[in-house]
């Protein structure tokens, strides 16, 4: 049995550092909050980009036969727009508030494995880097988001290599969040905080680690099976030598159907938290709202053939699945009854985050009524592959999902920032991107069925498709001047002097509002014990012997003093090895396209990473 | 604003306990002056449902847009829209309720800076979350009782169908008739073939047989190359099927009149997906005897002029050129290729148009000389990708092409 005396003590190779103020300690850090800032920072970022692409293409195609873009380019370009609008912007941007906002709404002090934490965000980072450097060495990924074989396969251009080794390192790195994510909420709450006095925002923080953790298995294995036809002769999907095409489809929906679970619950559970907020009452049945989250997790691993319904699956499948695809549209269904009985009888005051929960919920029903209409599946052979499936996800991706997070940023933003982004400017971009959002995508319900296919770089002036097409486009600029709107607002604000007036400004009920503005870097000063949901709000307000609420007197709140020192407060060290660890698989990544050596040394700059890890003392010397 | 200190105590008597699921006495009140008038509610109400309206006949009366599969004209894609206007009523009613019970609430129950209340602190009702399950569920289940029963209606393939195999290449389809009493009366009466235009008789049922094969110039001898997926789709006749290296799915469909109907490749597949067209022409039963006639026939062989040196040119005679039959086919003579399209009836009426659709076969009645020449003189220059080569023809022997190939009628 080893005593303390025999345990060997850690050895590090390099000092661990000790600095969190610096630009050096954001390469060191493993403070879940700076972690979130890179994560928004970064996620935004690649919006803007996918953004400028989806300009692009709503510029070729504002005219029938354009030659503004190439077959090439554009087949380039629009997929580019879908693996960056999914993978580089939506999933790091919910991974943002799950890791700046998950710890502080549960009562903890940061997330089970900080390290892991750090890796988890220079994985994705880098692995986005390795994707876009396709652009200048060979041509980036063509073949779609969705990347089908035989073609993904047999394209001799070198994209879509770099699209599965670069989904590989992404997809690593959402697994590592995953796992910690899903530890932390399982094991870290704070005492007294059940699993059902959680905030609905954890709840399906926690769904989505669940359908990461079952999903990306999935597609790694396509990947890997996808790079070893590409590069060493092997005929997965090679129908040819014995492999077969549906394989991939298969694999590849078993992942992406949770995948758009993975996209739309965060902004769900942010939905959750706005609405009460701002009608000034609880969310209406909150249980119902979080087991239908559950529900949706679990169905959803049930309908990936929906996407497959023309493929020849034959009656049985199509309609076995047909009717589990109306079965998931309940519990959404469910959701949203819930969120509009929270809303009513309310007192609700429309800033900002309030204008785009709405939004985002008003947006999401229409998304959801078109995908209902997928599920009638002899019209879907119609609707499948056409502008009328591009605008259904485009009503719950951009509809529900990115106003969920824009909603998100405004009502965190002062939390975070210690300021609040200009209201005036607020409102002036939600209504800019409300309209221009539905001219560009609501016409596309009707060029689908008018018949324009997805996925082509023109269209003949003889098919009728050009005035939607045009309309279209310039509601595409329209969300681009609205991102002007924000980016503008967001600079203007982070100009003004950091601190608030009032640290509670929206009259919150979670526990990430007991903190200061910042928050400090160790959370809380002590760890609150937890009575009820919505914990904090029930400190602000208690109620008299007639159930009326009245408001506790300040001094008897538990709001935490912000002085900023931990005194006895145990908190991780940052560490340069997450860091060094993540550089490698790009690395190893590179070598498989180029040189085996850079393989190599790709695996050895990861393992040493994971051993300096490992071994790293726990505390700086 | 700070609000934790604006709020009013509420007078409305509350529950009893705190964490009660009680409904509350609200439902009275909701019916009465929802937005201080009942004006209002019809007006905003009417407005959205011009809306929908003006947007259900934009897409439906939009008769000149070729692709409308709001515009059938044979029983499949009949059957298909009629699923589709099935649900949109339930669908326009859930939107009408839930939109503008969002947008009601919304109005409602805004704050209004003279008053400041905290509303009841409700958690919940039961009654309510069973009733809005079970609603929803109520529906979609009528809902898939149509939509299963016609999935098992479209999957039948009738016997007596007329088997028609299409063939996908990157990028342009190809039609090959397989019935016996389909085959041309020469050589060794192999199946009809055709590309870019499936003609086929209206009011008769046709089972197409979709097969990916891949063609083109990299092709080696048995092993098709470039087989990608694609999806074959018809929009006025019927929904798409995609087409399956290795597999061979169905689409049984009929056209009920004489007509042109678009269609183009629905699957994503490489470079000039958004160029694989097609055309279903439907001739009435007269005219469709005289196509098979002349389609089981040869086409006729030039025996002077410009039109015989392009046939020479094309098959090789003289050990000049030739290229052209490694990979197409000219029934009656010894070009055989399969990897291009088949040449035979290039120049028949119903041939409207070629390289995948791509360019008309005539303008105004005339041979569209011009398109054919730009494209024989370099494919890859009209359509980026192209796999028939550029064999740096000079342009006397692109003139002689042209006039070979637009004199197979």
């Amino acid at each position: 049995m080893a005593t303390a005396a025999s345990v060997p003590a850690p050895r590090g190779i390099i000092r661990r550092p000790t600095a969190t103020t610096g630009w050096l300690s954001w390469f060191t850090t493993i403070d879940h909050k700076k972690i979130g800032l890179l994560y928004g920072f970064s996620a935004f970022a690649l919006f803007i980009i996918g953004g400028l692409e989806a300009l692009l293409i709503r510029a070729q195609l504002a005219k029938p036969d354009n030659t503004l873009l190439n077959a090439d380019q554009y087949n380039q370009i629009f997929t580019m727009h879908g693996l960056t609008m999914i993978f580089l912007f939506v999933m790091p941007m919910s991974a943002a508030f799950f890791n700046y906002m998950i710890p502080l709404m549960i009562g903890a002090r940061d997330v089970a494995f900080p390290r892991l934490n750090a890796f988890s965000y220079w994985v994705f980072l880098l692995g986005g880097l390795f994707l876009y450097s396709s652009w200048f060495l060979g041509g980036a990924p063509n073949g779609g988001w969705f990347g089908y074989p035989p073609n993904s396969t047999t394209d001799p251009t070198i994209g879509m290599t770099f699209y599965a080794l670069g989904l590989i390192i992404t997809g690593l790195a959402s697994s590592a969040g995953a796992i910690n994510l899903a530890v932390t909420v399982v094991n870290m709450r704070a005492p007294g905080m059940t699993l059902f006095r959680m905030p609905v925002f954890v709840w399906m923080g926690l769904v989505v680690q669940f359908l990461l953790v079952f999903a990306l298995p999935i597609i790694t294995v396509a990947l890997f099976e996808m790079l070893f036809d590409r590069r060493w002769g092997t005929h997965f999907f090679d129908p040819t030598a014995g492999g077969r095409p549906l394989l991939w489809q298969n694999l590849f929906w078993l992942f992406a159907h949770p995948e758009v679970y993975i996209l739309i619950l965060p902004a769900f559970g942010i939905i959750s938290e706005i609405l009460p907020v701002f009608s000034r009452k609880p969310l209406f049945g909150y249980q119902f709202v979080v087991f239908s989250g559950i529900a949706i997790g679990f169905i959803g691993f049930g309908v990936w053939a929906h996407h497959m319904f023309a493929v020849g699956l034959g009656p049985v499948a199509n309609t076995a699945f047909g009717i589990t695809t109306a079965i998931i549209a309940v519990p959404t269904g469910i959701k949203i009854f819930n969120w509009m009985g929270t809303m009513y009888g309310g007192d609700i005051h429309f800033d900002t985050p309030m204008l785009m929960a709405v939004g985002a919920v008003a947006m999401f029903v229409i998304g959801g009524l078109s995908g209902v209409t997928h599920a009638v599946v002899p019209s879907d052979y119609q609707q499948t592959d056409t502008y009328y499936v591009v605008a259904h996800f485009h009503y719950v991706l951009f509809g529900g999902a990115v106003f969920g997070l824009f909603g998100g940023v405004f009502y965190w933003w002062p939390k975070i920032f210690a300021r609040q982004l200009d209201e005036r400017w607020g409102k002036v971009q939600f209504w800019i991107m409300l309209i221009g959002f539905n001219l560009t995508f609501g016409p596309m319900h009707i060029l689908g069925l008018g018949g324009m296919i997805r996925r082509e770089y023109t269209y003949p002036a003889s098919l009728g498709l050009t005035f939607w097409n045009q309309v279209s486009t310039v509601g595409a600029y329209l969300i681009a001047l609205s991102t002007l709107v924000f980016v503008v607002n967001a600079v203007k604000t982070q100009r003004t002097a950091k601190g608030l007036a009032n640290e509670d400004p929206w009259d919150a009920r979670t526990l990430e509002w007991t903190t200061s503005c910042p928050p400090p870097v160790y959370n809380f000063e002590e760890i609150p014990v937890v009575h009820s949901i919505d914990e904090f709000w029930h400190r602000k307000y208690a109620e008299d012997k007639e159930g009326r609420l009245i408001r506790v007197p300040a001094g008897a709140s538990d709001h935490a003093a912000a002085d900023g020192h931990g005194g006895a407060i145990h908190l991780p060290t940052p560490s340069f090895w997450p860091l060094i660890a993540a550089v490698g698989l790009p690395t190893i990544a590179y070598g498989v396209l180029y040189s085996w050596w850079l393989v190599g040394a790709g695996a050895l700059v990861t393992v040493i990473g994971f051993m300096g890890w490992a071994m790293e003392p726990p505390v700086a010397e | 604003m700070d609000r934790r200190l604006a709020h009013v105590r509420e007078v409305t008597p509350v529950a009893q306990k705190a964490g009660d699921t009680v409904a509350r006495t609200c439902a009275p009140r909701a019916g009465a002056k929802l937005l201080g008038g009942r004006r209002t509610v019809r007006r905003t109400r009417w407005w959205i449902l011009a809306l929908l309206a003006l947007t259900l006949l934009l897409v439906a009366c939009s008769k000149t847009a070729p692709q409308n599969t709001m515009n059938p004209h044979g029983p499949t894609a009949q059957t298909e829209k009629n699923l589709l206007v099935l649900v949109l009523w339930p669908a326009a009613a859930v939107f009408l309720v839930v939109e503008g019970g969002i947008l009601l609430i919304s109005i409602r129950f805004r704050h209004r800076k003279d008053r400041d209340r905290m509303p009841p602190q409700i958690h919940g009702n039961t009654r309510l979350e069973i009733g809005w399950t079970i609603a929803p569920a109520i529906v979609l289940a009528v809902i898939m009782v149509p939509t299963v029963s016609t999935i098992w209606q479209l999957a039948r393939q009738p016997a007596d169908a007329m088997q028609i195999t299409v063939e996908g290449y990157q990028w342009w389809w190809g039609f090959r008739y397989t019935d016996p009493d389909m085959a041309v009366n020469y050589g060794d009466h192999d199946a009809i073939v055709t590309a870019d235009v499936l003609v086929i008789p209206t009011g008769r049922t046709i089972d197409l047989s979709l097969t990916s094969l891949g063609g083109g110039a990299h092709s080696t001898a048995g092993v098709p190359d470039h087989q990608v997926i694609h999806s074959f789709w018809a929009p006025q006749l019927f929904g798409k099927q995609d087409v399956i290296p290795g597999e061979t799915n169905h689409i049984v469909f009929s056209a009920d009149d004489p007509g042109i109907y678009s269609g183009q490749c629905a699957e994503f597949c490489g470079l000039q997906h958004g160029k694989m067209k097609f055309r279903i022409r439907a001739l009435d039963e007269a005219d469709w005897q005289r196509w098979v006639a002349n389609e089981k026939s040869p086409s006729v062989q030039p025996n002077d002029g410009l039109a015989q040196q392009g046939m020479d040119l094309f098959l090789g005679v003289n050990g000049v050129g030739g290229q052209c039959i490694q990979c197409h086919a000219v029934g009656g003579t010894d070009a055989a290729g399969t990897a291009a399209p088949n040449l035979t009836h290039f120049a028949a009426a119903t041939h409207e148009c070629f390289a995948g659709c791509d360019f008309e076969s005539f303008l105004n009645g005339n041979p569209n000389a011009a398109d054919l020449k730009a494209w024989l003189a370099d494919p890859n220059a009209v359509k980026l990708g192209a796999k028939m080569p550029d064999y740096g023809l000079t342009e006397q022997q692109i003139d002689a092409l042209v006039a070979y190939l637009y004199s197979l009628t």
